[in-house]
């Protein structure tokens, strides 16, 4: 890990397969493994927890309840009526993208939403389902969109690129945002984590000197946890916003 | 009390100016928003300054990757990045706008 005055901070985001000979034959790696288990809790915190059906919830159907009432009220807030059709796909972004990054802070893991291939996935399907939206909804009537009512016409050759380059750098800064947000904790993480070592090794007065970076590396895991939130909150919401854009575009 | 009394016989505005500042003081009302800068409900200063950088970013990035690849199809090689590169400024500054600016009021 600190091999000799070298950090290697960006070794954690290396892919290897995992589950053995048969995961190698089909190059299944950990992040797809990581994927597969968050899949799972997700899916077992909606199916265990609403199983009692308890009038007062439980712990397990309150975090469920929650949940779902948080990403439905962010749906209807955000989006208005219409929202509740929305209301799976943004459910299932928030949940994948949440357990994505808790599930990349527990040792010995992996945040596949560290990896650029896989944020700006997510964030092309939600441009294509907002484009698909507001063309379903609005017909030809979208390409309005790109030159706002009450502008000069003299400054459309201007206006029309400006606006289609705004459009598409929407995925861009969406994926951008979660994977440089979660690199950078991870990263963090790492070179303090490498501190401790480094000075640890450095003797006895090193040792008592490796306390600084552990007791950084604790304010950082609670940080972290904070941004973990922070950042699923901030994808689902935005993909919020540019689907009110698409449903009543203005 | 004494204070009261002589404000009462005032204007009705100075009554509501009154109230408000109440009402603020006791918390009722959410405390007005120092900076005219849009819903600046809960944003830190510095996750705007991080959401800027990346929307400036992005844009630039779409923009030069549209000029360069408009360029390798119809081989007008620099002029079209070049053109691209500055349209992706101005959409990056067009999205920091739209983030921070006044608002369109709601319909």
């Amino acid at each position: 890990m600190a091999a000799e005055g070298s950090i290697d901070a960006l070794g954690q985001f290396q892919l290897e397969t995992s589950l053995g000979a048969l995961g190698a034959s089909v190059h299944f790696t950990q992040s797809n493994l990581m994927m597969l288990i968050a899949a799972g809790l997700i899916l077992g915190l909606l199916y265990f927890g609403m199983r009692p059906k308890a009038i007062v919830p439980g712990r397990l159907q309150a975090l469920a309840e929650l949940a779902y009432d948080g990403v439905h009220g962010m749906c209807v807030d955000q989006i208005g009526h219409e929202g509740k059709k929305f209301f799976p796909f943004i459910f299932t972004l928030f949940t994948f993208i949440l357990l994505g990054n808790l599930l990349g802070l527990l040792p010995f893991s992996f945040t596949y939403t560290s990896h650029i291939a896989v944020t700006f996935a997510l964030a092309l399907t939600v441009i294509v389902l907002v484009t698909v939206v507001a063309l379903s909804i609005h017909g030809l009537h979208f390409f309005s969109y790109f030159f706002p009512a009450g502008a000069p016409k003299l400054l459309a050759p201007l206006i029309i690129p400006v606006e289609i380059i705004s459009y598409l750098s929407r995925p861009v800064s969406l994926s951008i945002r979660l994977f440089a947000n979660m690199v950078a904790g991870h990263v963090m993480f790492e070179v303090f984590a490498s501190f401790i070592v480094m000075m640890a090794a450095a003797g006895s007065f090193g040792m008592l000197g490796a306390v600084g970076p552990l007791a950084l590396n604790v304010v950082l895991v609670g940080f972290e946890l904070l941004v973990a939130f922070l950042q699923a909150y901030v994808f689902s919401i935005l993909t919020c916003i540019y689907l009110h854009d698409a449903v009543h575009l203005h | 009390m004494n204070d009261d009394a002589k404000n009462a016989g005032q204007a009705g505005t100075s009554f509501e100016a009154r109230l408000a500042a109440a009402r603020t003081r006791q918390g009722l009302d959410p405390k007005p928003l120092d900076i005219s800068k849009g819903d600046t409900k809960g944003p830190s200063p510095m996750s705007v300054g991080l959401r800027v950088g990346v929307e400036l970013l992005s844009a630039l990035i779409v923009g030069a990757s549209l000029g360069y690849w408009l360029d390798r199809w119809l081989h007008t090689s620099p002029m079209l990045l070049s053109l691209f590169v500055l349209l992706g400024g101005a959409g990056g500054i067009a999205n920091v706008w739209r983030l921070l600016g006044p608002k369109p009021p709601a319909h």
